[in-house]
């Protein structure tokens, strides 16, 4: 094991290995599209989570990221079972209820060289697990956290989770009276530097958003409206799909930019803004009707107060901050990760030990 | 329990009043320090100690403290033994009374024919006819030399070191050598205490003839020794067996742990050619995150450990049942003290032994190493890693508050020189070696229920599997199927077996015609070798065994059937451990009987052997 090269980010990805890539449509590490699905979903027809797994892979294969170099983390609940449902080459583990976030910690600064993907819910991250995610933000682990926020518990048979609005009504909850947790708010209150909120029936913004959260060098949250079509897709609810498709205001669009690849400018010249991520990538950045700067933390803020005040289902990159140290600079890690050190550089000289002993008598 | 502590008097003085014509009392007696915590005089204490086990006469301090920063009763205990018991004694011949609050209370409490120095600015009767007394004036020595304010109170502490060194005959080299220790060679601290040490020497050489029989000569008896605290032995051991990750939440008495970890691993794990520490470590917002970070890292292949005590266990239980339903190596370092609930946390238990054990929701049991001495503390937190990551589980380091905080003699920690085992994990050339199909996560190949495993970053496309909480089979896929269920438990159930083999085996002390046997464990080992040198003077022989880790080894099978009647010692309310051995020996049950106690202090030999002998005379 300890003898494995360290595969360095996308941008520098081996090229395609394989010999036979003629007859097949293959990525920039030559592999197909097939080679990043996942097992069989057991979630309901039509349910939002399964569209998300499916531009999940669709982002990893587009943008070469090495299945073996990624793990998939979550917690427990509908979302959280997911990680089955995609890419079966990469490890996966499904943790405790609200516990994602430690765990991906631990796992993501022994071996900072992987790429992080973690699946939760409205319940697993708004409710029990809301402690545990901020200080993930804090501490800024360089991974991406999708919310599969649907506001109800599925698995339990539909009570009212955190994030579901005043006045919502579900079939035996009856009405929420109590006010939401916006994620997107707590995400940035918490410093995170990547915040967006997306739509589970827009696949082509999410795609979008995942292939930028992918390149940032931090914690990237993806607040994820994903209908729960047995619970809580009724048309008055604010997380049905019907509700989603005629409410969604994109507050930008943006183009993400492989760093091998020249910029080819789309908008109006004026309209777009240029972030470049950790990996060397960029995402040009054209805002709709709406005139927001997603690099101004207070701005970030007031638009999704003013949001939650008229209702308003925004969605895009609310959020971005690329200077924030990671948890793994701050931890001073070199470019080998911590479980390739070799034994021999584990246990320190026999000398050491007689110079603190003595230093004890 | 029905046997109460019972107040030993100083065997060796006479209790008549003090004065000329006592025989000299010369390296065994007990000094106590009463002051108030936050004072500074932890580093009064603890030069005492060093300097006295520099002087080479075996010591032992125990620090009696609240769980308070500042201004609460506090009390130090030393014991002097020349013959190399350093249990706790429930008797103290010399008190020395720093705090007003207490000193009535210590003035009551010493014993006849002991000594009292105490304060002179504390007025209290001084009426007894049977004790020594010697007044200090602290403050005024202290003041006169201390220039700052704000260090004379701290320094006043060092007033009672130099008496007693006058009165008792501690060399003031000793001293200031202990004071080098303490202040790591800083000249300025050393010199500003040395010099208040020598003041009050002087001062107590004119002022106080010596009225008491209590001296120190020095011994050769800790040549070669070293003395430190256990939470420190723990830190180092684990640096030494290559820790990588180590996540943690501040709880007493496990904080010194990670403060040991942040004080040696910058020094000893900086990478020589990256200059890149090989580890982390992370302060967590709590116990459940600190294994849930240490399962995390586990997971991905590195050495993790945490430390904590009853109550972030507590928090773990969740955790732990993962990483044991998932074979994830973790280490836990539980620091017991004193529950439940908040209970005293600044006072020794040995009560999580069944709650570490069993921890979790459903069947779950995990190994757990039994330390005895600072000595395994750092054994066992090298060893630890290898444990747990050749066991793949998440493994308990039980030690305790006495044994973490306190300051111990031991031999000096060896060089560990088994080569470092990181268990059953498959290579990306292993895999291949292996072809389609022979890779199962879950799989008992062996049959010794440990399966292989590989680490996420494997470069391999059949590496990768699921990790789960919920019902697997051999592929970690997701299973519910009855005979997937028992077949992984049945793997988990061998996988004990190999733990009961492949842990630490107890120590052994049979004993020739002895049909007493005695088991205990962790920290209460020098109490119990105590009172079995009690029992023998009483012509009562017993065998010993300390066990050393659970599951219990099947020697303790053996040892309960030599004996007439086993009595398991320690420090909980519950009997824990005799509940467990006698889960092992079901057919001898009845004659494996509890002897315990827990009133938040260490043990002492009086009260085991006393013990022993009511309920031998109960039973006869």
């Amino acid at each position: 094991m300890t003898t494995a090269p360290v595969v360095k980010p996308v941008a520098a990805a081996e090229p395609a290995t394989r010999a036979n890539t003629a007859a097949k449509r293959v990525n920039i590490i030559g592999l197909e599209r097939a080679d990043y699905k996942g097992a069989d979903s057991t979630l309901c027809a039509g349910c939002g989570h399964d569209s998300i797994a499916s531009q999940i892979i669709t982002a990893c294969y587009e943008m070469g990221v090495p299945p073996e170099r990624l793990i998939k983390l979550s917690g427990i609940g509908c979302s959280s079972k997911s990680p089955a449902y995609f890419m079966s080459r990469s490890f996966g583990i499904n943790t405790l209820h609200g516990r994602m976030a430690p765990v991906a910690t631990g796992a993501l600064t022994a071996n900072h060289t992987l790429y992080g993907i973690g699946v939760s819910g409205d319940g697993d991250t708004g409710s029990i697990g809301l402690g545990n995610f901020k200080h993930m933000l804090r501490r800024n682990v360089r991974m991406v956290y999708i919310i599969e926020n649907n506001g109800v518990y599925g698995l339990t048979k539909g009570q009212f989770s955190a994030t579901a609005d005043v006045g919502q009504e579900l079939k035996h909850a009856g009405r929420n009276e109590l006010p939401p947790i916006d994620l997107c708010m707590e995400a940035i209150a918490a410093e995170c530097g990547f915040v967006a909120r997306g739509f589970a029936g827009d696949p082509r913004q999410v795609v979008m958003l995942l292939k930028a959260a992918l390149a940032h060098g931090g914690t990237a949250v993806l607040d994820i409206i994903s209908p729960c079509v047995t619970f809580n897709n009724r048309d008055d609810s604010t997380k049905s799909y019907s509700w989603g498709k005629a409410n969604d205001e994109r507050i930008n669009d943006f183009t993400f930019v492989p760093p091998q690849e020249e910029i080819r400018m789309e908008f109006e010249p004026g309209e777009e803004k240029e972030v470049e991520l950790h990996d060397g990538s960029r995402i040009v950045l054209k805002n709709l009707d709406k005139s927001h700067d997603p690099t101004d933390r207070n701005a970030a803020m007031s638009l999704l107060q003013n949001a939650r005040e008229k209702q308003l289902f925004i969605t895009g990159l609310i959020y971005i901050d690329t200077k924030r140290a990671n948890l793994a600079q701050h931890e001073n890690l070199g470019d080998v990760p911590l479980v390739r050190t070799p034994n021999e550089k584990l246990r320190p000289s026999r000398e050491s030990l007689l110079k603190i002993t003595a230093a004890m008598s | 329990m029905s046997v109460a502590e019972v107040r030993e008097t100083p065997a060796t003085a006479s209790a008549s009043a003090p004065g000329a014509g006592r025989a000299p009392v010369v390296n065994d007696f007990s000094i106590s320090v009463a002051t108030k915590n936050g004072s500074g005089s932890q580093t009064a204490n603890t030069t005492l100690l060093r300097a006295l086990f520099k002087t080479g006469i075996p010591v032992s301090g125990k620090n009696v403290f609240p769980s308070n920063i500042q201004g609460m009763p506090t009390w130090y205990t030393i014991r002097l033994s020349k013959d190399n018991f350093t249990a706790r004694r429930p008797v103290a011949e010399i008190v020395v009374a720093m705090n007003p609050v207490t000193a009535l209370e210590d003035h009551q409490t010493t014993p006849p024919g002991g000594v009292f120095m105490v304060a002179d600015d504390i007025k209290i009767p001084l009426n007894r006819t049977d004790i020594s007394y010697y007044l200090i004036p602290a403050r005024k020595l202290s003041s006169e030399n201390e220039t700052d304010p704000k260090l004379r109170s701290y320094v006043a502490n060092m007033v009672y070191v130099g008496a007693l060194a006058q009165i008792l005959g501690i060399s003031l080299d000793d001293i200031e050598a202990a004071l080098m220790y303490h202040f790591r060679g800083r000249r300025k601290p050393v010199d500003s205490n040395m010099n208040v040490v020598r003041l009050a020497a002087e001062w107590a050489k004119a002022h106080l003839p010596k009225t008491d029989p209590y001296t120190v000569s020095p011994m050769h008896k800790t040549d070669g020794m070293i003395m430190v605290d256990g939470n420190t032995a723990a830190a180092l051991g684990a640096i030494y067996g290559g820790v990588q990750f180590a996540a943690w939440y501040p709880i007493t008495p496990a904080t010194s742990v990670a403060d040991g970890l942040n004080e040696y691993l910058p020094r000893l794990r900086i990478d020589p050619e990256t200059k890149k520490p090989t580890y982390a470590i992370i302060q967590a917002e709590d116990e459940l995150a600190a294994l849930g970070m240490v399962i995390g890292a586990g997971w991905a292949g590195a050495r993790a450990m945490t430390s904590t005590s009853g109550p972030g266990i507590s928090l773990m239980a969740e955790f732990t049942g993962f990483g044991y339903f998932g074979d994830i190596p973790a280490v836990i370092w539980d620091v017991q003290r004193m529950g439940p609930s908040t209970g005293m946390p600044t006072k020794v238990s040995q009560g999580d032994v069944i709650k570490a054990h069993y921890l979790g929701h459903g069947d779950s049991k995990h190994p757990c190493l039994l330390p005895g001495s600072v000595y395994e503390c750092f054994e066992f937190g090298w060893r630890a890693f290898d444990l747990a990551e050749r066991l793949q589980t998440p493994l308990f380091v039980l030690s305790d508050l006495d044994l973490g905080m306190n300051q111990w003699m031991t031999r000096p920690f060896d060089y560990p020189e088994e080569p470092v085992d990181r268990g059953k994990v498959l290579s990306a050339e292993d895999l291949n070696k292996l072809g389609f199909g022979g890779f199962k996560r879950y799989k008992d190949v062996d049959g010794d229920g440990i399966a292989w495993r590989t680490l996420p970053g494997t470069e391999h496309p059949l590496a990768a599997y699921f990790t789960r909480g919920t019902g697997h089979n051999d592929d970690a896929r997701l299973s519910e199927r009855p005979e997937d269920w028992e077949n992984n438990i049945a793997r988990l159930m061998r996988k004990q077996e190999t733990a009961r083999k492949i842990m630490p085996q107890p120590v052994v002390d049979q004993v020739e015609g002895a049909e007493i046997g005695i088991i205990g464990y962790g920290s209460t080992d020098t109490a119990i070798a105590e009172a079995r040198a009690m029992l023998e003077t009483q012509d009562v022989k017993t065998s010993y065994m300390r066990v050393r880790a659970l599951p219990l080894s099947a020697a303790v099978k053996d040892f309960v059937a030599a004996h007439r009647r086993t009595y398991v010692v320690e420090l909980n309310s519950d009997a824990q451990m005799c509940q467990l051995v006698r889960l092992e020996v079901l057919d001898r049950a009845a004659d494996v009987k509890p002897c315990n106690h827990n009133d938040g202090r260490p043990l002492t030999a009086n009260w085991i052997s006393t013990a022993i002998l009511e309920k031998e005379a109960n039973n006869a």
